[in-house]
């Protein structure tokens, strides 16, 4: 079936079975690897991508859910226009050594942008609840939600720029 | 995944006459369940029905003395609706708890019910609440739905349209979650109406049930300390690699207790 749909912005056009999951297609027909599948079973968040601003686990959906709607991948995500530079949350990852192995970093990146932007004044609370979906095996997570806030209050500090 | 067909009906009719003449197809609201369960092949329909572009199952009203949710408004939806948050909060609660962000953006409450899973947060919700399940043909009492593991009174080409909820004078859930799952380990919803309390427990058996003993002296004394005597029988509740079914009669009582704890804060 012929699916329409924004990704990252663009328009885009794609002939698939309906039993094709969006993590499928995204790294084996657009070649865009960023988007990691670690358990394929919707527990670890690695797949996390954002559809119609809200975060989703793309292995656990189907492609005909694209029809119509916009989606936004890692690598959709970017700092302010013309700036040249790394989205703020992603500034603040490498700022505060928010990973190790680096393979959940996609997911928690889109799930912690997606939770920042739902709510501006993130308490620590909220950052480990709403991290509950993404796993790490690498950090203990204790430099992620540091990260996360750090991410989340640059936001709010741009966004009053 | 096994190769299926894909169906977008937009009128209720139409989706049930598709669920019904094409033998062994299933309807698909958030995916949450049956996506997996189609990767791991434990189910191959030949057809999917998908309910998405269905617009009247989606939305949350108030009616006053109720509230009604269409089936296929997702949990993130109910958990940060101001509606539900005013009128019974202990619902947007359970909501906000259940799986994870990302599963909350899709996962449906008519998805969930349907469903049925013996570990799943809306059924207490439901049967707490003594809600009703409206469908496409009739409209069922909770009390009436829940038949047991992923087990309902739904007939072949029957669609949860929406779930109408009395506003409570006071509700609460608490769950005990499985860290990995975030599925109830135990969860009980306890819901205070004029005429009496009613409570009801997840995770704990092959389906969610109600505890009419605590029920009754909840409705002679609304705090916890009433039911910390209680204990409910564990024959019949299920012993898993998570927890035996000591422990999870256990966790009925110490959960019954913080949702009252809840509902009263």
């Amino acid at each position: 079936m012929q699916i329409s749909f924004t990704l990252n912005g663009r328009p885009t056009t794609v002939d698939v079975e309906p039993a094709t999951l969006v993590a499928e297609l995204l790294r084996e027909q657009l070649d865009l690897t960023g988007t990691h599948i670690g358990c394929d079973t919707s527990q670890c968040g690695a797949c996390v991508v954002h559809l119609d601003g809200l975060p989703v686990k793309s292995c656990t959906l189907l492609v005909p859910a694209l029809d119509g709607a916009s989606l936004l991948t890692i690598e959709g995500l970017q700092g302010a226009p013309g700036s040249n530079r790394m989205h703020l949350m992603q500034e603040a990852f490498r700022e505060h050594h928010g990973l190790q192995c680096g393979f959940c970093t996609p997911g928690m990146l889109m799930t912690a942008v997606a939770l920042a932007t739902e709510k501006p004044d993130l308490t620590e609370a909220d950052v480990r609840h709403g991290l509950e979906g993404n796993i790490c095996r690498c950090t203990g997570y204790q430099n992620i939600v540091v990260s996360v806030m750090a991410g989340a209050a640059a936001m709010n500090a741009a966004k009053g720029e | 995944m096994k190769p299926f067909s894909y169906h977008q009906p937009d009128q209720i009719p139409d989706a049930a006459k598709l669920l019904t003449s094409i033998e062994d197809s299933k309807l698909v609201a958030g995916g949450m369940t049956l996506i997996p369960t189609l990767k791991q092949r434990l189910a191959s329909p030949p057809a999917l029905v998908d309910l998405s572009k269905l617009g009247s199952l989606k939305g949350i009203t108030d009616d006053g003395a109720t509230i009604t949710i269409g089936a296929m408004t997702p949990h993130a939806v109910v958990a940060a609706s101001k509606l539900v948050q005013t009128k019974i909060p202990g619902l947007a609660e359970l909501a906000s708890m259940i799986g994870d962000p990302a599963v909350r953006s899709r996962g449906t409450i008519g998805g969930s019910v349907a469903n049925n899973d013996p570990a799943a947060d809306y059924p207490a919700g439901v049967l707490g609440l003594g809600a009703t399940i409206l469908t496409s043909t009739r409209e069922i009492a909770a009390d009436k739905f829940f038949l047991g593991l992923f087990e309902t009174a739904l007939e072949p080409g029957e669609i949860i349209t929406a779930i109408r909820f009395p506003v409570p004078l006071r509700a609460g859930y608490a769950k005990f979650k499985a860290p990995a799952s975030r599925y109830a380990l135990v969860g009980v919803f306890v819901a205070k109406f004029a005429d009496g309390v009613r409570v009801a427990v997840t995770g704990a058996g092959p389906g969610v049930f109600r505890v009419p003993p605590m029920e009754a002296a909840l409705s002679g004394n609304f705090d916890p300390s009433a039911i910390a005597a209680i204990k409910i029988d564990n024959d019949g509740l299920t012993s898993d690699i998570h927890a035996e079914a000591d422990y999870r009669a256990h966790l009925v009582t110490v959960m019954a207790k913080r949702a009252v704890d809840v509902a009263l804060s």
